[in-house]
């Protein structure tokens, strides 16, 4: 399971940060970004969640 | 119903919207539109049709699909309240603005409002409610809630973060109330004047004397590099100023007066502090504090069997997709152990509300030690007397008579 973000979507909502804080952060500017080591979205269960918390569908969980 | 006898007519169709009268429950005549389909057809009041979006997965869907335009500025975008008649041209920064130009201004504000600034903040929260429940419970009982305490906490809070002198809060809170509660156009104009020739001067201010807020980060990092004008400065600064005033207020006065109402579920709060997110979340889901969403349709959209038209008003009611048996179970009942997932309390889509995380550490903070200090809170009179505004308007108390 791979984890996707779509930066230019992003809009800073932090929706993502709040349903997986281990996985996702955000950068000086306040767009999303994987906290590193995490781009494989197994490790925690709540990422399954994420795209349906972003307001802007800028996360996508590819099962590989 | 064939889509033709569907089609938007304006004709002996509901007027939309309508007033609350218990002030967390959706209006009575909503009660017809919650049945199977997930959109119904409304009248405004200026005799406008309107398709009013009920269904929770078919209003999310909608408030992502950029063929529904935010685009204020638009000659034909749908008027829902009388006090922005004849507004047509002012296409107010982030909200009233589709992308990119959306965009631009949003990537501007999102450092300020970012998860890590909002957990920063939150000590200094802290201290301000706890200061502003020593002076009510000095004070009290009687006191009304809404102006002793929901009010002054995102005060203070949006002031500090704009870095606008909270002194002054007298006049642009009265300004911000006669602009969002102005009966006509001419007076909406008038408040809108004075806001904006104070925030004007602030800003020309700012620019001589800088000091440490959002609007001097706004004016060293844009407009001194050309990327803002001094008129969207101020634009930027009355939206957030406004906005900061007019949501996190009823949504602290009207979880505070649901939580009173639901004892039961106040002792969960009590028992259990680490609920304390999730209330606030079930609380934004049950109380609905922005009832609706103004879009209009660029192009044909198929809804629910139904085809929005290119040109036609939508409406997405935030109150019935919150409410909705397919999302949520009984979706009538505040549970403060529901978990609340993918409410639309804040909206959704491009839109969706920049002071969130704001809004849920005042939320949290304000809510958790107002009942910790005063667990006996209760009303000072019947529920059916708490004055509540009008239904155009974000929901919430007028005042909130509270004794303990």
């Amino acid at each position: 399971m791979r984890i996707t973000v779509d930066r230019d979507r992003c809009i800073g909502s932090g929706q993502c940060v709040m349903t997986a804080p281990g996985v996702f952060t955000q950068d000086d500017d306040a767009l999303v970004a994987l906290v590193p080591g995490h781009e494989d979205a197994a490790a925690d269960p709540r990422v399954r969640d994420v795209p349906m918390a972003c307001p802007v569908q800028a996360i996508a969980i590819h099962e590989d | 119903m064939t889509e033709s006898e569907m089609r938007l007519t304006g004709s002996q169709t509901p007027s939309f919207p309508q007033d609350r009268t218990c002030p967390y429950q959706p209006p009575k005549a909503y009660a017809e539109w919650r049945g199977e389909s997930p959109l119904t057809q409304v009248t405004l009041f200026d005799g406008r049709p309107a398709w009013l979006i009920t269904g929770h997965a078919e209003g999310r869907a909608l408030l992502v699909d950029p063929r529904l335009s935010s685009d204020w500025g638009h000659p034909a975008f749908p008027v829902v309240v009388r006090r922005t008649e004849g507004r047509g041209g002012l296409a107010f920064p982030l909200i009233g603005v589709d992308d990119p130009l959306h965009a631009r201004q949003r990537r501007m504000l999102i450092p300020s409002f970012g998860v890590k600034r909002m957990n920063a903040i939150r000590p200094r929260l802290q201290s301000l409610v706890d200061r502003l429940l020593d002076d009510m419970l000095a004070e009290g009982p009687v006191v009304d809630l809404v102006s002793a305490f929901a009010l002054p906490v995102p005060s203070m809070a949006i002031c500090e973060l704009l870095g606008v002198p909270y002194g002054d809060h007298d006049f642009f809170e009265e300004c911000s109330r006669d602009f969002v509660g102005a009966a006509t156009s001419a007076e909406a104009d008038a408040a809108f004047g004075e806001l904006y020739t104070y925030l004007h001067g602030l800003v020309g201010k700012k620019q001589a004397e800088p000091e440490d807020g959002l609007l001097d980060e706004l004016i060293a990092r844009q407009l001194e590099e050309g990327e803002l004008d001094h008129d969207e400065v101020v634009m930027i600064a009355l939206v957030l100023l406004v906005a900061g005033h007019e949501t996190t207020v009823n949504a602290i006065a009207l979880g505070a007066l649901t939580l009173i109402q639901h004892p039961e579920q106040t002792d969960v709060l009590l028992r259990d502090p680490g609920a304390l997110p999730g209330v606030v979340e079930e609380l934004l889901r049950f109380t609905s504090v922005s009832d609706y969403l103004v879009r209009m349709a660029k192009e044909d959209i198929d809804v629910g069997g139904e085809t929005v038209r290119a040109g036609d008003a939508v409406l997405v009611s935030i109150t019935l997709m919150n409410r909705d048996a397919k999302a949520y179970e009984n979706p009538d009942v505040f549970h403060a152990r529901r978990t609340a997932r993918h409410h639309v309390g804040f909206g959704h889509g491009i839109h969706q509300c920049l002071g969130q995380n704001l809004a849920r550490a005042e939320l949290e903070i304000a809510l958790g030690a107002l009942f910790a200090r005063i667990p006996g809170l209760r009303l000072a009179v019947p529920l059916d007397e708490v004055p509540i505004k009008a239904g155009h308007d974000a929901q919430g108390p007028i005042e909130l008579p509270v004794t303990w």
